[in-house]
């Protein structure tokens, strides 16, 4: 049920996030949800897109050291306590959180979605199943 | 089985070794004392005359040859043979200095290219052979040498010169070719363009490589070896000396074997010139005996290394020599520490990055600054920041207890250093000194 997150190395120098908007300008690659992580020397871009595997592949064919990771893309309330709510769900699962990023749908107003990199994807999905918490698969994404 | 070019010499004891030399370099002496009138003026300053050389145990009282010499007697005044009997002259980029002029006979050109010719049996070449010569062809004596060697083997050669590096691979797989002759750091871009066109080292009809003019890490040569399935064997040589060839590897792939018959070589101590016991590192120095146009006698070299004659597994019994650090003009002195390039690439390789890098070095402050830049690669990078970290800080420890002093390490985006078609350049030094 896990969806495919883009992580994209981002060398630290002026254009090079613009480059690799470029690119996917370039090849009509629509971004769901993005995200940047930083450190003083250098930054990694997570993007979701409707076609991960194929997006990975333009990235790589232009020069870009870039990788797939599944993460947890869950749907919540828009609305006050609605993250708090669902990471009690992921307390009382044990369920440990890397990152997260969120994003708001396109279609629907009354739902963001959140993205989780959790420690082991497998194990978070299986516990959290029947918990009440909506995950997303690929084809969800592509509705959004 | 082993397989010599020149067996009789390649494979002569010690003291026909020694009885050659000794018999050429009485000769060539007294050429340079009667042709050679800046020799002469040098050996008349030591206070040497031919009557002192009456065999290779006598070397040492002749005056040294430095880069410095070469300059001043640019372009003429170290020739031993008049201009008509010349047939070539072979130049250095001058990348460190003024340009090296080398001059050739005939007879210079033959014993050149038997040197790279006994250098590509060496590496398992016959005439049943497809030899690629990437090297650059022209001024620089790469591709000359090897390709005039490679004709002395009987192989089929193929001329590419460097660049290009689409045609090459094309060359070594529609033509089958066996042997790869150029710079190690081109042959480790040849390498990384081949896995990217999806060639793996069983779709590489190459079986050796003969990489030189460049100083190369063991780590870089496991890495090209494991990448083009072939075995990558060292070769040294300069300019002044004739070329690639003055001493080549074996199939014992530690040190390489300096033809003897041509060139006597010493190690001596680079402050006090005194000559050091086999073993010892210091500099090296040559004294070519054998060539006509530009006899070099007692030429420093600047490479740093050590000489054993222990018995190799090859046969051959002609001395070796160990892969120099990089010639001293390669050499970083950074906070007062020496650093050598090849160092760098040593940790880089062992920490998992590939050979893609450039050492910048500036002065901040007035203290020395390090920045060792390399390359992300796909292996080295996972979406996770802390891990991205460690990994980058693991390799400035490693740095540190390799060198002594504390680098910066710049991860860089992939294909962002220029790749190198001859010799790389891996040093950008910004101090104004």
């Amino acid at each position: 049920m896990s969806i495919m997150q883009i992580s994209v190395f981002l060398e630290n120098k002026p254009g090079t996030l613009k480059k690799m908007t470029g690119v996917l300008a370039a090849h009509k690659i629509n971004m769901r949800a993005t995200s940047l992580a930083e450190t003083k020397d250098f930054g990694i871009a997570r993007l979701v897109v409707d076609d991960a595997l194929s997006a990975v592949n333009t990235l790589k064919e232009n020069d870009f050291v870039a990788n797939l990771t599944p993460v947890l893309a869950i749907e919540i309330p828009d609305e006050a306590g609605g993250l708090d709510k669902l990471l009690e769900s992921f307390d009382n699962a044990s369920v440990n959180i890397e990152y997260m990023y969120a994003f708001t749908g396109g279609k629907t107003t009354d739902h963001a979605y959140m993205i989780f990199r959790v420690s082991d994807t497998k194990a978070a999905e299986a516990r959290l199943v029947g918990k009440g918490v909506k995950i997303l698969n690929q084809e969800d994404i592509e509705q959004i | 089985m082993e397989r010599y070019f020149q067996p009789d010499i390649e494979c002569a004891s010690h003291e026909k070794i020694r009885e050659i030399q000794s018999e050429k370099l009485i000769r060539q002496i007294k050429n340079v004392w009667e042709n050679v009138p800046y020799y002469r003026k040098k050996m008349e300053a030591k206070g040497v005359t031919p009557d002192d050389i009456k065999s290779v145990d006598d070397l040492h009282k002749l005056p040294f040859l430095s880069k410095a010499d070469l300059r001043e007697a640019y372009p003429y005044g170290l020739l031993g043979k008049p201009l008509k009997e010349c047939v070539r002259i072979q130049s250095t980029s001058g990348t460190t200095g003024k340009r090296v002029v080398a001059f050739y006979t005939q007879h210079d050109i033959d014993l050149w290219e038997d040197c790279c010719a006994r250098a590509i049996t060496a590496a398992g070449g016959t005439d049943e052979d497809v030899c690629q010569v990437s090297y650059g062809y022209g001024l620089f004596t790469g591709g000359p040498g090897l390709n005039g060697g490679s004709h002395k083997v009987g192989c089929l050669t193929i001329p590419t010169s460097s660049g290009n590096t689409d045609r090459q691979i094309m060359f070594i797989k529609d033509l089958s070719a066996t042997i790869l002759c150029c710079t190690p750091s081109y042959a480790a871009y040849l390498g990384e363009r081949m896995q990217e066109l999806g060639y793996g080292p069983d779709d590489i009809p190459l079986k050796a490589g003969i990489f030189g003019a460049e100083a190369w890490s063991q780590e870089m040569r496991e890495s090209i070896q494991k990448t083009m399935g072939i075995k990558a064997y060292d070769i040294y040589g300069l300019t002044e000396l004739s070329g690639p060839g003055v001493a080549f590897e074996c199939s014992a792939q530690n040190g390489m074997h300096i033809n003897e018959d041509h060139f006597i070589a010493e190690i001596i101590d680079p402050d006090t010139e005194e000559v050091l016991p086999e073993g010892e590192q210091g500099e090296l120095v040559f004294t070519a005996v054998d060539k006509e146009a530009f006899p070099m006698i007692r030429y420093r070299t600047r490479d740093i290394c050590r000489l054993t004659r222990e018995k190799c597994s090859c046969g051959r019994t002609h001395v070796k020599m160990s892969k120099p650090m990089g010639r001293s003009d390669d050499m970083l002195i950074i906070r007062g520490v020496n650093v050598f390039p090849s160092q760098i690439e040593t940790v880089l390789l062992n920490n998992g990055y590939a050979a893609n890098y450039q050492i910048v070095v500036d002065r901040v402050n007035n203290t020395d600054t390090l920045d060792v830049q390399v390359e992300m690669t796909p292996e080295m990078f996972t979406d996770n920041v802390g891990e991205v970290e460690e990994r980058q800080k693991k390799l400035i420890d490693g740095l540190k207890s390799m060198l002594g002093i504390k680098a910066k390490v710049s991860l860089l985006a992939p294909k962002s250093i220029t790749r190198s078609e001859g010799k790389a350049v891996r040093v950008i030094d910004k101090r104004k000194i």
